[in-house]
């Protein structure tokens, strides 16, 4: 009996600690959300970590996303432009020949870590990336250097504020290149101090200073106090990871965060409902497309980048005939209702696409009248080609959502029916991402869907790097639409030379004429990006590149 | 004892091997590789080429694996190829969050799970034993993510008691020692964080133990059924000792025989991650890094979480074998 009694009263005392502790824990909130000194702290819910915090090192948007506050480039983006303005370089000239660009830099400005920055700094930046005996070169892989900056034939310091960058050909679009993150400048003794592990202990000029990665959690930063334009408002920028969106609205919502990024289309009535909360939207530097494999792939075999006469045009494995004939495209352009799609499957966060790149880029051709939806037509022009029966294909459809296509799946689906209205039996083929890209990339698909998002808010970004004849290169193309027009790539390659921006534009323009007209691609959409923040934050402007530039943002 | 426990020990080794070639030679074989994650979408023959021949990706598989295995004997488990980090530091930083996920998902899974089976047993065909196995059977068919999803709305958002994610309030100056969040700031004395760190493991918590709960409910509910049939058990009551003793003292301890089996198989499980409860409540667990690396091909990371997972799980079984002996004497392993 005694023991009973004991038993009883273990659980008895053990019940009320239980409940204690679960009240305390529950009640303590309010103890927490008051900090002891009232710092302006903004949180900014991220969908994913990092993967390096070296800007030269990265192709991931997330990395991106941090570096921008602690690192800055020679120039950079105009506030919600693509267009650039100085930055770490107060002034520069283009040579006559196109060929050297002279910088004059900033004085007085100093990395986080206190050393200075000047010509030295710029120079390391650079040639760590391109000269291969470089002693840094070996730290990364600089995935971009190859694809954006390969003109670029020499970087050379002529005294400590001046650095020359010497090109091997013209290229206008250059200057736009240099306010890519790819190019900010990093504190050589850092660099000299940490090598290999210099990514997780980044350090540059910019106006917030790094702290502490947590991974998969957060990443702190905090006010540069010696900020070149002054200390920034806020005192501290923590990205914080939530991956998933409804938990990432949930936590904005419960004022866990500030802002977060990619909210889900079908949250935003919720969001445009709560006062307590702004949704911003601008139009997004990228498009989503269909590809038609029209057959001409090559094997780059001296690796230039440019189809050479030695390099013959070989059939893509994804060869399919129908696709050589323009009636074709153009029908399967009739054929799928985009404006449908856009609203129903974009949720309405899309603009209907008629040209390869975004509208507000230079040397947009707006006059350009897009296909419209139209079945008749459609069945017309396939009749006309011999195909009055139809034909059997396959479309490749992508296996993750990116921001220029929101729910492939879906938007495949739609694809199919569309067409098995005009006699054209479209099997669905989706494999993982990593492989979708790689056998996209060497033709192995008849149809597969694929878009871009830009890197420099050039138009050589899209239409050179998507659509020109050089680009179909077997494994490693960008035009997967495997679609040759040498008068096309000469209007590009020209362009690209061009610093008249006028004369450019007018390339460029031509350029879409041709695409419409040959039409190897359905573009289906420009999507808009999309960031929310708590009503009290203010002075946050989108930028069309997607990246995120918090210094003139404030807390009220 | 002892030379049972070195010989179990020892024959982690094969264990390892296998598991290890096997994971290798899977992820190796299936479609897709890191390079093009690393690279993009633009990436140049020539760039991929370099990358492919700088991580011997280029050489024949059977050399890449003695590669690797000859690093690990140094004690190198490599570094990312896309994070560039170090393997080990990349597990590391986030098994500890892992341990302390699963052992607060155990404990209440236990508490719960084996209190409830008690319960559903000495009350057998009663309303209270129909609820119980009820809501057990609820609990295992209930998808994860939508039960982290609802414990976030009605405690984070509704009632506004939790928070709901996250390791702790970011605004909360914390010191990180030992990378377990708990024993940190116990260390450090750092009460707001602590209030902080154990807070945000509740919800978390009930989201990841509800199916071992079930589990171990239903199990300590048949194993009691099974033992309070027995012989002995009639004795105890014949002799006078009350309800309680024979239950707990005696029945219970015959039939947790099975309930920790099911314990260690489960706790193993869990500490091996748990990608969704991970990505509902944003916990950086080793779940969503495993998850990550096999999507993004990164081969060095996955072969070396596998490799720390089977670690794991051949010690949580040695471990959940050393404590039969405890439970029930008659079990020797000389």
């Amino acid at each position: 009996m005694r023991r009973d009694n004991i038993l009883n009263k273990k659980a008895v005392v053990g019940t009320i600690i239980i409940s204690a502790v679960l009240l305390v824990l529950s009640f303590s909130g309010c103890m927490e959300t008051e900090p002891q000194v009232k710092e302006k702290v903004l949180i900014f819910g991220c969908a994913g970590d990092a993967d390096k915090l070296d800007p030269a090192d990265v192709t991931d948007g997330e990395s991106v996303a941090r570096t921008d506050s602690i690192f800055e480039g020679l120039v950079e983006y105009k506030s919600g432009s693509a267009d650039i303005q100085p930055c770490l370089a107060t002034s520069w000239n283009i040579s006559e020949d196109g060929l050297n660009i002279t910088f004059n830099l900033r004085q007085g400005v100093k990395f986080h870590d206190g050393t200075d920055f000047n010509a030295d700094a710029v120079v390391f930046s650079f040639e760590r990336q391109y000269n291969t005996s470089h002693s840094y070169n070996q730290y990364g892989e600089w995935a971009y250097w190859g694809y954006m900056f390969s003109d670029i034939q020499e970087v050379k310091k002529i005294d400590d504020y001046k650095v020359n960058i010497i090109l091997s050909k013209p290229n206008a679009a250059i200057m736009t290149s240099l306010a890519m993150f790819t190019v900010a400048i990093v504190s050589p003794t850092n660099a000299e101090q940490w090598k290999e592990d210099a990514f997780k202990h980044p350090v540059g000029t910019g106006p917030f200073k790094f702290v502490e990665w947590v991974k998969d959690d957060h990443i702190t930063l905090e006010a540069f106090d010696d900020y070149w334009r002054g200390t920034p408002k806020l005192d501290k920028l923590i990205f914080r990871v939530i991956i998933d969106p409804s938990s990432r609205l949930l936590a904005l919502q419960t004022r866990e965060i500030h802002g977060m990024e990619f909210p889900d289309p079908a949250s935003f009535n919720t969001i445009n409902a709560d006062e307590n909360l702004q949704l911003l939207t601008a139009p997004g530097m990228n498009v989503g497309y269909l590809a038609m494999n029209c057959g001409y792939g090559y094997n780059d075999t001296n690796k230039n980048g440019v189809r050479d006469s030695d390099e013959p045009w070989v059939k893509t494995p994804g060869y399919f005939e129908p696709f050589t004939n323009k009636s074709v495209r153009q029908a399967i352009n009739y054929a799928i209702d985009k404006k449908s799609i856009v609203e129903n499957l974009y949720k309405g966060t899309a603009i209907v696409a008629k040209n390869g790149m975004p509208p507000f880029m230079l040397g947009y051709n707006d006059q350009i009248v897009d296909y419209p939806y139209n079945k008749t037509k459609a069945i017309e022009l396939l009749t006309e080609a011999g195909y009055s029966n139809g034909f059997d294909t396959t479309l490749w459809v992508m296996p993750v959502s990116r921001p220029y296509m929101f729910d492939p799946s879906k938007i495949g689906e739609a694809i199919q029916s569309y067409l098995a209205d005009v006699n054209i039996d479209v099997n669905i083929y989706q494999i993982d991402w990593s492989t979708y890209l790689e056998k996209t990339q060497a033709g192995e698909h008849p149809m597969c869907l694929l878009g871009w998002t830009g890197d420099n808010g050039d138009p050589d970004n899209f239409m050179n790097v998507l659509y020109g004849e050089n680009q179909c290169t077997l494994g490693t193309a960008g035009n997967v639409a495997f679609y040759n027009n040498t008068q096309l790539q000469n209007l590009l390659s020209e362009a690209l030379q061009t610093y008249d921006t006028t004369d450019r534009a007018q390339l460029y323009k031509d350029a879409q004429v041709i695409l419409h007209e040959d039409a190897p691609f359905v573009y289906l959409a420009h999507a808009n990006q999309a960031l929310v923040f708590l009503s009290n934050v203010d002075g946050f402007v989108l930028n069309p590149t997607a990246r995120y530039f918090f210094y003139p943002v404030d807390l009220k | 004892m002892k030379w049972y426990i070195i010989k179990r020990l020892l024959q982690i080794i094969p264990v390892i091997l296998g598991v290890t070639l096997i994971a290798f030679t899977l992820i190796h074989i299936a479609p897709g590789d890191p390079v093009r994650t690393l690279l993009g979408q633009h990436a140049t023959q020539q760039e991929i080429e370099e990358i492919r021949s700088k991580y011997s990706l280029d050489q024949p598989l059977y050399i890449q694996y003695f590669i690797w295995l000859s690093d690990v004997v140094r004690g190198d488990l490599g570094r990312s190829i896309l994070t560039h980090e170090e393997v080990t530091i990349e597990i590391a930083s986030r098994f500890p969050n892992t341990i302390e996920l699963a052992i607060a998902a155990m404990i209440f899974a236990i508490i719960i799970g084996v209190f409830a089976g008690i319960i559903s047993a000495t009350k057998q065909y009663s309303i209270a034993d129909y609820s119980v196995m009820g809501i057990a059977l609820f609990g295992i068919s209930m998808p994860v993510f939508w039960l982290g999803i609802m414990l976030m709305m009605i405690f984070g958002v509704f009632l506004g008691w939790l928070p709901i994610g996250g390791r702790i309030d970011l605004l909360i100056p914390f010191q990180r020692i030992t990378g377990f969040m708990v024993l940190d700031s116990i260390i450090t004395a750092n009460g707001a964080a602590l209030i902080s760190v154990l807070r945000h493991l509740i919800l978390p918590a009930i989201a990841l133990g509800t199916i071992p709960m079930a589990i171990i409910a239903r199990t300590t509910r048949s194993s009691m059924l099974e033992i309070l049939r027995q012989d002995f058990i009639r004795t105890e009551r014949a002799k006078g000792l009350s309800e309680r003793t024979v239950i707990y003292k005696h029945a219970l301890r015959n039939a947790m025989v099975p309930v920790v089996t099911v314990i260690g198989l489960n706790f193993g499980l869990l500490l091996s991650g748990a990608i969704l409860t991970e990505t509902v409540f944003s916990w950086p667990g080793v779940g969503r890094l495993v998850v990550d690396s096999v999507y993004a091909r990164d081969y060095p990371l996955v072969i070396g979480c596998i490799l720390i997972f089977s670690l794991v799980f051949v010690i949580v079984n040695l471990i959940t074998d050393i404590m039969y002996t405890y439970i029930d004497p008659r079990i020797h392993y000389d």
